[in-house]
């Protein structure tokens, strides 16, 4: 189904999809320079479900995420420099180069942070919830998870406190198939609907084709305006699919614990493609501003990456700086 | 009673009152935790708040300790001060993930952006049968992580002072309970009553050893050094309060004066908090001491179920003073404080169970 979407949201969409790999493949270009030396997860393939959240969420709302999180921050409107200025470790970085790249953060947009442990930003989405609740103030959190988070206790856990309270909560799972090199085969039983799991949790769920942006927003409109209409918290699953290696700037099709053939039918849904042609046939896309696009994100990610290279190192008299208020005379 | 008097409380009262004034204070601060507004409210901590103050600000939980810890960060990110309680520290373990690599390393990990404002009361059982998994002081665990702070007061003043500093404090904090000091009673003032973090209380002066002791163990001790203080042994007291981050200089400036130093641990020996205070002073205060520096903590077993096999298990009072004669080498009488009108699994004779 082609969702009946404003074209401003649809440019906006794809933009951002644009956006989204033309900074994780310059993340990949540049990685064998040894400067940006921390664990990497990039969301090439899967821009999707990152794009028309991004065009769901308001400015009011909040996000967190999980270690594939640069499609995530970005979609949210967090800052680029900083980004990859945390990648480099740097003083510049969003987290001070304490992070790095799963550790992003921009509370001014509502990027409340992402972390390094599958499941362990879900009960912090939730309490951020809890705290928009207790307050009275407006919007939801949304908390992007993958198919590996169903697997653990605290989501179980979290989603039934958020069911319990009604707490505006939407749940974005990013469905690729994949936790590290273990297909969903060794990790779920045959035939186990994730949204199934998650509807008999007391989370209103659908699914869909991550890769198709349009349906993807539509769902996820829906389910951000029933949270929004205090219908308690939703989840939404999306397909989709990473292309290169797990961490990393690699392909691994080569390892073999997933086949060419399986990756190239993936390629073939490329979501990028898929909606400018749509747009292009419906006569709302301007040649014009797919070239002044790309140029403008090129020139941005030029500049993000000459600002993380200049970027001074942090302080080594700072390093233990940001460890508890608490400690007045750190142990020795 | 006169007007300017200070109140008499129980612990359990103090802790009520400290989450009262800290609700009354600011709206931001939530309580909760499981069994928190039923009908026993945590051995009388949480009594009425719930009537008091809303179901929003204090509320019960699912059974999902880990879960529920990450939701107190996400409340605290989102602006609010939340009071988690764990009937038992051991119930707690299930939310280590959430504690140790969210609440202790959200300031670090996000460059000290936000700090989480997390305070999680833990209460440690002991006797009645508790046993293996009731019953753990595990204050050396949360103390060896940067980020935490851990708090283990005495009194019940403290336990409202220490309370109220750790709510509105930047960071988390693990508040360790003792459930045999809910029932004790002690002058505890009135309002905003704040005792520092990281600061330790003399209780007892003396120049001939330093005894440091926390939670229980402080009054146990207390008893102790007044028994030998009438035979002519001299001991500085010092309560910890808090275990992280420990008061050094209490602990140095004592041993420099008093050159032999006695440290009662209510966790397991073996990686406990005294060896590490004993690994601190030998390194810094060497030419000081007179000898080796001493300590009494909790087998490295767990504790039985059976009180035919707690009879020796813990620290008490006497084994407290035949250590200071040990240190002093002379003995000292003892045995008389091991005689108690109550069975030795129990507090006092008004608590009968079951838990």
């Amino acid at each position: 189904m082609v969702h009946p979407l404003d074209p401003g949201v649809a440019l906006r969409i794809l933009r951002d999809m644009i956006r989204i790999r033309a900074v994780e493949e310059a993340i990949a270009d540049r990685y064998a320079e040894q400067k940006m030396r921390c664990p990497t997860h990039l969301s090439i393939g899967q821009e999707g479900p990152a794009a028309a959240v991004g065009a769901v969420l308001g400015r009011q709302d909040l996000a967190v995420s999980g270690h594939r999180a640069h499609a995530h921050y970005l979609a949210k409107g967090g800052d680029l420099p900083a980004m990859i200025a945390e990648i480099y470790g740097k003083a510049t970085g969003c987290s001070r180069g304490n992070g790095g790249s799963m550790h992003l953060v921009d509370e001014a947009v509502g990027f409340m942070g992402s972390t390094a442990i599958v499941g362990g930003t879900v009960p912090v989405g939730v309490g951020l919830a809890l705290s928009l609740s207790v307050a009275r103030r407006p919007g939801l959190v949304c908390i992007f998870i993958g198919d590996a988070v169903l697997e653990t206790g605290v989501f179980y856990e979290a989603a039934g406190f958020a069911a319990v309270r009604k707490l505006p909560v939407l749940f974005v799972c990013e469905n690729n198939l994949y936790s590290v090199y273990s297909s969903l085969e060794v990790r779920q039983p045959a035939g186990r609907a994730l949204a199934e799991v998650a509807g008999a949790l007391g989370l209103q769920a659908s699914s869909g084709d991550g890769n198709d942006p349009r349906a993807a927003y539509g769902l996820l409109k829906s389910a951000a305006d029933r949270v929004r209409n205090g219908a308690g918290p939703q989840f939404v699953e999306l397909a989709t699919y990473r292309w290169r290696e797990h961490c990393g700037p690699l392909f691994d099709n080569d390892l073999g614990y997933r086949t060419e053939a399986e990756y190239l039918a993936w390629k073939a849904r490329d979501p990028i493609p898929r909606l400018t042609e749509e747009l292009r046939s419906e006569g709302t896309l301007d040649p014009a501003w797919l070239a002044t696009t790309q140029a403008e994100i090129q020139a941005e990610i030029e500049s993000a990456f000459a600002f993380a290279d200049v970027s001074p190192f942090p302080d080594q008299a700072l390093a233990y700086a940001d460890v508890s208020s608490w400690e007045i005379t750190p142990f020795p | 009673m006169g007007d300017h008097a200070i109140p008499l409380m129980t612990f359990a009262q103090a802790v009520r009152d400290a989450l009262e004034v800290a609700l009354e204070q600011d709206p931001a601060v939530i309580v909760y935790g499981l069994g928190t507004p039923d009908p026993k409210g945590v051995f009388g901590t949480t009594l009425g708040l719930q009537e008091q103050f809303g179901a929003d600000r204090v509320f019960d939980m699912p059974t999902a300790e880990n879960a529920m810890t990450g939701v107190g960060i996400g409340a605290a990110l989102g602006g609010l001060r939340p009071v988690l309680t764990h009937q038992r520290l051991d119930f707690a373990l299930l939310s280590l993930d959430q504690i140790i690599n969210n609440a202790a390393k959200w300031r670090f990990m996000f460059g000290g952006r936000r700090a989480v404002p997390l305070t999680i009361r833990m209460i440690l059982g002991r006797g009645w049968g508790q046993g293996p998994t009731h019953s753990q002081n595990l204050q050396a665990l949360f103390a060896h992580i940067p980020g935490l702070c851990v708090v283990s007061p005495a009194t019940p003043a403290d336990a409202k002072g220490l309370l109220l500093t750790a709510i509105f404090g930047e960071d988390p904090v693990i508040f360790l309970e003792h459930r045999w000091l809910h029932g004790a009673k002690g002058e505890t003032p009135a309002g905003d009553h704040r005792i520092p973090i990281g600061k330790a209380h003399l209780l007892r002066q003396g120049g001939d050893v330093t005894v440091v002791a926390s939670s229980i163990l402080s009054l146990e001790a207390l008893q102790a050094v007044d028994h030998v203080a009438a035979q002519g042994a001299a001991c500085d007291l010092i309560d910890l309060r808090t275990i992280r981050p420990l008061d050094w200089d209490a602990i140095e400036t004592s041993v420099r004066k008093t050159g032999r130093l006695l440290v009662l641990d209510p966790g397991h020996e073996t990686g406990g908090v005294a060896g590490e205070i004993i690994a601190r002073v030998t390194s810094r205060c060497w030419e000081s001491l007179r000898g080796p520096p001493r300590r009494l903590a909790m087998p490295d077993a767990p504790e039985s179920t059976s009180p035919a096999l707690t009879q020796g298990y813990h620290v008490r009072a006497e084994h407290i003073a035949a250590a200071i004669g040990d240190l002093l080498g002379r003995p000292l009488e003892s045995a008389s404080l091991s005689r108690r009108d109550h069975p030795h699994d129990v507090p006092g004779n008004d608590f009968q169970g079951p838990f």
